[in-house]
């Protein structure tokens, strides 16, 4: 096998090799939506986040603008107070309000924000002031059952 | 002998070595530079023997200093002693031969002046230098000036014939291809092999890898060259062979030969001198005449392969009757 | 063997096992010792990665259509109870990314460039033309043993990489063109949920620190196998053996260090 064949075989080798982490970064990872922009950060307290993680999506009309920086607890408030990166590009009014969603039906939470109708925009280091907290299945049920039971007494008593 | 340059292709670039009028070369190298810091030249190696060495005895002759100097050396693998306090002195450009039976020791001496195995007592000199088994830059640099033939070959098998012999030199030279293609030539020339240059080691046969591994072991032109058991196994052409080149190399370049082997007949014919082992120790040593004309028993057990003398016959046992429950 | 002899024979073992990692550590130390001479001379490199790596395509994209086609049709099968048939895609990428692709990869190079390695080393050694090497002054770990190295450590993960790819594109072909299955959820679930840094690049990491253990141990055990025939076949068998039980150890570690939540 002469000199030249050899290194070509091999550069034929890493070339593929290449490829194929090149494939796997943009078309079977995230690396396409990766962005290195800057982004800004706002804060937002909530009584119950639910299932939510560091590095989930801010979605704003389903689109994703951000991640989550971090979750701390807030021993003072006893809220949970969730720290969000938002892509420079985007702005929103200060009567913003962040919902914690899930995707799908059993899927992973993220934080949806809903714009509001205000001109003045919320500047790097605000706080949300609208928030609605996770939806916890238990809480869900129970009240539920509540309001079923309080139902019935009143409706029997109604009927008699 | 052929002449240098005989039947070989015009050289690309000026050759050096056709301006320099060597006497009965076989191998011809121009003097150049090399990568061994010592500044040890291969020219040094292409002065034929003087006729005042070639006359006398290859050992320590008054005021000529020795090539190899094996000094009151024992060594033992593991527990089982293998030399026990040898002195030796090799001379430069002699042929000598070290002969003995199975496990006397004589594969260890080469071992020991080349540095493989470190000696337990005793010391091993190669032109002056100590052969130091710590030091590994200093052996390579030793190394380097030492040419060794191993049994079998020991060709790279990856390799074709021709980087076979090239491969000390692309190693250790910083010469461009031309210059070692000629050499390469030159070397595979002197052991009749110019030919099979293009071919892989898998389609050469036994005797003619050892030929190669010849041209490889003086790719360099070494001040010493080490043959481990040369002629075992050969046909008697290819025995005829190897002799032939054996002389004719050590004769050509000046280098001293130590050959290892246990063939006397072949060993007779092309050495100056001789030493014979056994156990570990040498117990006889001299010209190939002074030898055949020892009365010494071990010595002519040996050279007429007696089968039974100081090297008894039967292994050591207690009389057959005994065993056979005969009463005589 | 009498049984109080027993307690002896372990206890020499033991001190034995101990003995050859010992001997293994500071050959594994003097091995990256030499790296930097064999990367002065990279066509001895070169030639090593065409032996190793080209050598190995043929398995491994065999191998990698397999698994990438088996996991399909079995994860079709559980997912589409549950309704998420769409996340077929997701399932394939993940899985090869993160665990097969590396671990299947190393084990097919353990099995094949593992032991040629192991052979051709433990048949210079026998040959004598390591010996020969030394005699010429020249070092064979340098010359012989750290190109392989080189070679090896580089191979693995563009074999890897490979692997994984070639799973998932057979994952797709059957997903999308057999079962019909929608390409736009194949491949956005997946972009969605396999992550650059934390996915792909931690099996990039499996697939280096794989590829140094096996091409080590079959250097090692190729370079202090006995100098027979029967030793050099013992020698590729024990490095088959030995690569795959401490890949497979070290993917439990790396996996524990990498995927299990903080």
């Amino acid at each position: 096998m002469s000199k030249k064949q050899t290194e070509t075989l091999v550069g034929g080798f890493v070339l593929l090799g290449l490829l194929a982490i090149l494939f796997l970064a943009l078309k079977a990872a995230n690396l396409a939506s990766f962005s290195f922009d800057s982004t800004y950060t706002l804060q937002a307290r909530f009584d119950e986040i639910g299932g939510l993680k560091v590095q989930a999506p801010v979605k704003s009309a389903g689109v994703t603008v951000g991640r989550i920086a971090s979750i701390t607890f807030d021993n003072k408030t006893f809220q949970a107070l969730v720290t969000l990166q938002i892509d420079q590009h985007y702005q929103f009014p200060t009567d913003t309000s962040a919902k914690i969603l899930t995707a799908g039906l059993l899927g992973d939470r993220y934080l949806g924000l809903e714009a509001g109708g205000d001109d003045k925009n919320l500047k790097p280091g605000d706080t949300i002031k609208m928030v609605q907290s996770a939806i916890v299945l238990e809480s869900l049920i129970s009240s539920f059952l509540y309001n079923k039971a309080a139902e019935s007494p009143k409706d029997a008593g109604a009927k008699k | 002998m052929p002449g240098a340059g005989a039947g070989l292709p015009a050289p690309k670039a000026a050759s050096p070595c056709a301006t320099i009028a060597r006497p009965r070369t076989a191998l011809c190298l121009a003097p150049q530079q090399t990568r061994s810091p010592e500044g040890f030249s291969l020219s040094q190696a292409l002065v034929p023997p003087s006729p005042a060495a070639a006359a006398g005895a290859a050992g320590a002759a008054a005021g000529e200093q020795a090539l190899v100097s094996i000094e009151g050396v024992s060594f033992a693998y593991d527990s089982r002693p293998v030399l026990t306090d040898v002195s030796l002195k090799f001379a430069r450009g002699k042929l000598i031969a070290i002969m003995g039976n199975s496990g006397c020791g004589k594969t260890t001496l080469l071992r020991l002046i080349g540095g493989v195995v470190t000696p337990q007592s005793g010391r091993v000199l190669f032109s002056g230098v100590h052969v130091d088994t710590g030091d590994l830059k200093a052996l390579y640099a030793l190394r380097r000036r030492m040419g060794m033939l191993f049994q079998f070959g020991a060709l790279f098998t990856d390799l074709s014939v021709y980087d076979n012999v090239a491969f000390p030199l692309r190693e250790h030279t910083s010469l461009d291809e031309d210059m070692i293609r000629d050499i390469v030539l030159l070397k595979l020339e002197a052991v009749g092999l110019r030919g099979a240059a293009p071919l892989r080691i898998g389609e050469i046969s036994g005797g003619m890898a050892r030929r190669v591994a010849l041209a490889r072991a003086v790719a360099l032109d070494p001040e010493i060259i080490l043959y481990d058991e040369p002629f075992t196994g050969l046909d008697p052409i290819a025995l005829g062979i190897t002799a032939n080149l054996i002389r004719r190399l050590n004769d050509a370049t000046g280098a001293t030969s130590l050959i290892v082997s246990h063939d006397v007949t072949e060993c007779f014919q092309i050495c100056d001198y001789a030493y014979l082992l056994s156990s570990g120790r040498v117990v006889a040593h001299g010209t190939p005449q002074e030898l055949q004309e020892s009365t010494d028993p071990e010595v002519r057990q040996f050279i007429r392969g007696e089968p039974d003398g100081p090297v008894r016959f039967h292994y050591p046992s207690p009389p057959i009757a005994q065993e056979l429950g005969i009463n005589p | 063997m009498t049984l109080l002899a027993f307690p002896g024979l372990v206890g020499r073992r033991c001190l034995a096992l101990l003995a050859a990692l010992g001997h293994a550590t500071l050959f594994f130390v003097d091995l990256l010792r030499h790296l930097p001479g064999a990367l002065r001379r990279p066509y001895l490199c070169i030639v090593q990665v065409h032996a190793i790596g080209n050598r190995s395509l043929s398995i491994i994209g065999a191998s990698g259509a397999a698994v990438g086609l088996v996991l399909a049709l079995q994860g079709y099968m559980t997912l589409s109870r549950y309704g998420q048939s769409d996340s077929l895609g997701l399932l394939v990428a993940v899985a090869l990314v993160r665990e097969l692709g590396p671990v299947l990869t190393a084990l097919l190079f353990a099995g094949r460039a593992g032991t040629s390695l192991t052979a051709e080393i433990g048949l210079m050694k026998s040959g004598e033309q390591l010996a020969a090497m030394e005699m010429m002054a020249v070092d064979p770990r340098v010359r012989v043993l750290a190109p392989r190295f080189v070679a090896g450590i580089f191979c693995m993960p563009v074999l890897g990489a490979i692997f994984s790819v070639v799973g998932i594109l057979a994952a797709y072909v059957i997903g999308v063109l057999m079962i019909g299955l929608d390409p736009g959820q194949f491949w956005s679930q997946m972009q969605d949920g396999v992550d650059v840094v934390k996915d792909v690049g931690n099996g990039v990491v499996k697939t280096v620190v794989f590829g140094v253990a096996a091409t080590f141990i079959a250097l090692y055990i190729g370079y202090e196998s006995q100098a027979t025939p029967e030793g050099v076949a013992l020698a590729t068998t024990r490095t088959v053996v030995v690569s795959s039980l401490v890949v497979l150890f070290l993917d439990f570690i790396l996996t524990a260090l990498m995927f299990t939540a903080p």
